[in-house]
């Protein structure tokens, strides 16, 4: 018995696949009548053979537990999800559209603050920002450029379109999964890759590369670009070294650089001292500079910051770039395109409630229980309330939270996430909830990765899609019916 | 350029690479050994502990010395650092964090070995498939050696390989010819002395792999003299302490700041060419031996001093 395809019963929510029962959208035809080729034996055994290709590949990411770092084993689901290019395209503007603007504006906020001179954004909610740094004021990253990498969470609505969830401007991870999701398929499923145009994922880490040494503060032929990593211990450490390896960059640990007093930075080698130009930095801002930041970073450099004012280095991405991290801005945001490119956004925002403001204060804390209620400053998916899966003891301490800092909090209607068929049991696949994260990067041109991320919430019916918790992945297909049908 | 970090992991790669192939082989040579030897020569298997100077640890964690607990403790034993597991342990802990200078395929062969030996670990214990189980490890090692080997452009990163192989191969092979010795002595009253000492050189040989090369060169029985000379001072052969000092020489004068070392090292080789020649195979063999080893280690104290990060 293959899948139960004409059972497979995605409810009320968008399913990014399968159109009605037993048929599939546009994009996914070609996909489905292989899936329904495939016999029990041969589902299992791809499944099976896409594990194996994991361990050995050894893509694995890192928990933290109460007894220590494990390494867990990608999650991967076998089944792709597919977007339409045409589709995609234009998700794709709207993406350098955002993050064009999103830079605009953190330039704006390190100088003469105009959009808050001109009443578009209220002071304070740059006051309180946690991720504003004071350090940076008056600084001139090259080409005006503060995120050079971002990574955009986005969703799909019940009316089939996608939306902001939230930008990470500070050290988006996941890229290195994307890729290595397409190498898992390549030997998994081969014998799609024949029949269906998918647009190739392969090129970020050199336009990676060519846009971090664009940075360099030398004018040389090779500058040195080096990934800074927090080390093994980090949870995204594979990451790091994927993409130092992908790149030919050097992958250093702060304790391989140091800052003398020419603010140059250095790297150790075994010829001794030799100057590094651009870096690509994955440690936090608060940890990258004990002189200037936390002084008891052990990861950081010391000399950093100075290096870096000085215009002697780069660093990708700039301090002070994650102030766009903040949730209240977040609301902000289509305003902020508005302001600097005099354009409507491309892709519309989730819609968001202010807790800070009295009215909307009042309706979140009357909808806590189909509210999300978000931190305005935390990542990973964590100090969330999810309205319709809260107790009446969790939407109490929530209100209490609310109250006492009303600025650090937002609300967003609890979205219907769109599904995608997840393999689950031997031969059963059913509807899970998904987003997308595309990468974009930004130096003299703004690039998107053809797709992104796509990261599975494992569990029946959860939202909550982080690896961290229990989230899985799929390759993410950029399909083009036109050229299949010609 | 080549961070000090990454020159230190890379060397430490190699080391453990060959460490594995080398206990792997020392562990089934001992196997075909033990079925050799006449009934009543009692060799112990706990030979292969003190060869690797790893008493301490083992009589820690093991009462009993028997074939069982010496095996598992040089295959499985997580405690113990130079056990095969935990040596693959280091090595994928290594090339981790040096996947931006060795080949991509390293990481993976690594991964499946260490799959491979981790589950398969009671076949190696229990001696009917110990062979098969033994024969994958040296096979899967080989397979990395041969990667680099075909593939990897030599530059600096090659010659820390290099260094690490060479030393940790010099350094066995002091030990393999130790534990010759050892048994020698061990066995020394038995009448049928003269055939075991044939059996016992003929199995340092092979556990080098070195008996098919030790015949051609040598054009000799296997003796115990020729033995020694032979893995000591031959050029040719790659696991001989000159070879290998030769390979020393030769990465470290393509490395940056070597002058000294490689005068001293040059000295050193000159003086093992001409290795006093010990009739009785015993102590002062042993003596000379274990000179040979602190000789090794000091290496490896000023390769750390020149190329690898200060502590602190």
């Amino acid at each position: 018995m293959t899948i139960a395809w004409n059972e497979y019963e995605p409810g009320n929510f968008y399913d990014e696949m399968i159109s009605s029962p037993g048929n599939a959208r546009k994009p996914a035809q070609k996909l489905l009548s292989y899936l329904k080729s495939l016999s029990e034996g041969d589902i299992n055994s791809r499944k099976q053979a896409a594990e194996l290709t994991i361990r050995e590949m050894g893509v694995s990411f890192t928990i933290y537990t109460e007894e220590g770092n494990i390494d867990r084993a990608w999650p991967f689901d076998i089944i792709p999800r597919i977007i339409a290019k045409k589709q995609w395209d234009q998700t794709a503007a709207g993406l350098r559209q955002r993050l064009q603007a999103l830079n605009m504006f953190i330039d704006d906020l390190y100088h003469d603050q105009k959009i808050i001179k001109d009443g578009i954004i209220p002071e304070f909610v740059l006051k309180q920002s946690t991720n504003y740094r004071t350090e940076c004021k008056n600084i001139s990253p090259a080409l005006g450029v503060w995120a050079h990498i971002c990574g955009t969470d986005l969703v799909r609505h019940t009316d089939g379109n996608f939306y902001v969830l939230e930008d990470n401007l500070r050290v988006p991870s996941g890229v290195s999964y994307m890729l290595e999701n397409r190498s898992i398929m390549k030997r998994v499923l081969p014998e799609v890759f024949e029949k269906v145009t998918i647009a190739p994922v392969g090129d970020y880490p050199a336009r990676l590369f060519d846009m971090l040494a664009e940075l360099s503060p030398r004018r040389v032929k090779k500058p040195v670009v080096v990934v800074l990593t927090p080390g093994i211990f980090n949870s995204a450490y594979f990451e790091h070294a994927f993409l130092a390896q992908q790149m030919g960059a050097e992958l250093v640990e702060g304790s391989d650089l140091v800052v003398p007093e020419d603010n140059k930075v250095y790297m150790k080698t075994i010829d001794g001292l030799a100057r590094v130009d651009v870096i690509y930095r994955r440690i936090d801002d608060v940890f990258l500079d004990p002189e200037v930041f936390r002084k008891d970073s052990v990861v950081g450099v010391p000399g950093l910051m100075r290096a870096w004012r000085a215009g002697n280095v780069a660093l990708a991405n700039a301090p002070g770039a994650g102030v766009a991290d903040d949730k209240v801005i977040y609301a902000f945001v289509p305003a902020v395109i508005k302001y600097y490119l005099d354009q409507d956004p491309l892709i519309p925002n989730v819609e968001t409630f202010l807790c800070y403001d009295e009215k909307q204060r009042q309706h979140v804390l009357n909808n806590l229980d189909t509210l999300v209620v978000k931190p305005a400053n935390e990542s990973g998916g964590y100090g969330m309330l999810i309205g319709p899966h809260s107790t009446k003891k969790e939407r109490d301490q929530f209100a209490e939270l609310i109250e006492a800092n009303p600025r650090n909090y937002i609300a967003q209607p609890t979205l219907a996430l769109s599904t995608a068929p997840t393999l689950v049991g031997k031969n059963i696949a059913e509807p899970r909830h998904l987003d997308l994260r595309p990468f974009i990067l930004q130096g003299k041109e703004t690039y998107v990765t053809t797709g992104g991320l796509t990261r599975v919430a494992m569990k029946k019916g959860s939202l909550v899609v982080n690896s961290s918790q229990g989230g899985g992945s799929k390759d993410t297909w950029i399909v083009d019916t036109e050229v299949d049908n010609k | 350029m080549m961070l000090s970090k990454v020159a230190e992991r890379v060397y430490w790669t190699a080391r453990y690479l060959e460490r594995i192939e080398s206990t792997a082989r020392i562990i089934s040579i001992y196997d075909k050994l033990l079925f050799d030897l006449p009934r009543d020569v009692k060799l112990s298997w706990y030979n292969l502990i003190t060869i690797n100077s790893a008493q301490d640890d083992f009589n820690e964690r093991y009462s009993v010395r028997d074939e069982r607990n010496v095996v598992k403790f040089m295959l499985g034993d997580t405690h113990n650092s130079g056990s095969v597991i935990s040596s693959l342990d280091a090595i994928r802990e290594n090339i981790r964090t040096t996947r931006d200078v060795v080949l991509e395929e390293t990481w993976e062969l690594t991964n499946e070995l260490s799959m491979y030996t981790r589950e398969n670990l009671q076949q190696g214990i229990n001696r009917s498939k110990r062979h098969e189980y033994l024969d994958n490890i040296i096979k899967g090692c080989q397979q990395i050696l041969g990667l680099l080997y075909g593939n990897m452009p030599h530059d600096a990163a090659w010659e820390f390989l290099r260094l690490g192989r060479n030393l940790e191969r010099a350094d066995m092979t002091t030990r393999n010819l130790d534990a010759g010795s050892a048994a020698i002595i061990e066995l020394a009253v038995d009448d049928s002395a003269v055939n075991v000492h044939q059996i016992i050189w003929g199995n340092v040989l092979r556990s080098l792999n070195a008996e098919l090369s030790y015949r051609r060169s040598m054009r000799c029985a296997v003796k115990g003299n020729a033995v020694v000379q032979y893995l000591l001072e031959d050029s040719a052969f790659p696991r001989a302490i000159v070879h290998c000092y030769n390979a020393l020489i030769d990465s470290c004068s393509r490395l940056p700041n070597s002058r000294a070392l490689v005068t001293q090292l040059t000295k050193e080789r000159n003086k093992l060419k001409k290795s006093p020649k010990h009739e009785k195979l015993d102590e002062p063999l042993r003596d000379y031996l274990n000179t040979l080893q602190i000789q090794l280690g000091n290496i490896h104290q000023k390769i750390s001093e020149i190329w690898f990060p200060k502590i602190g």
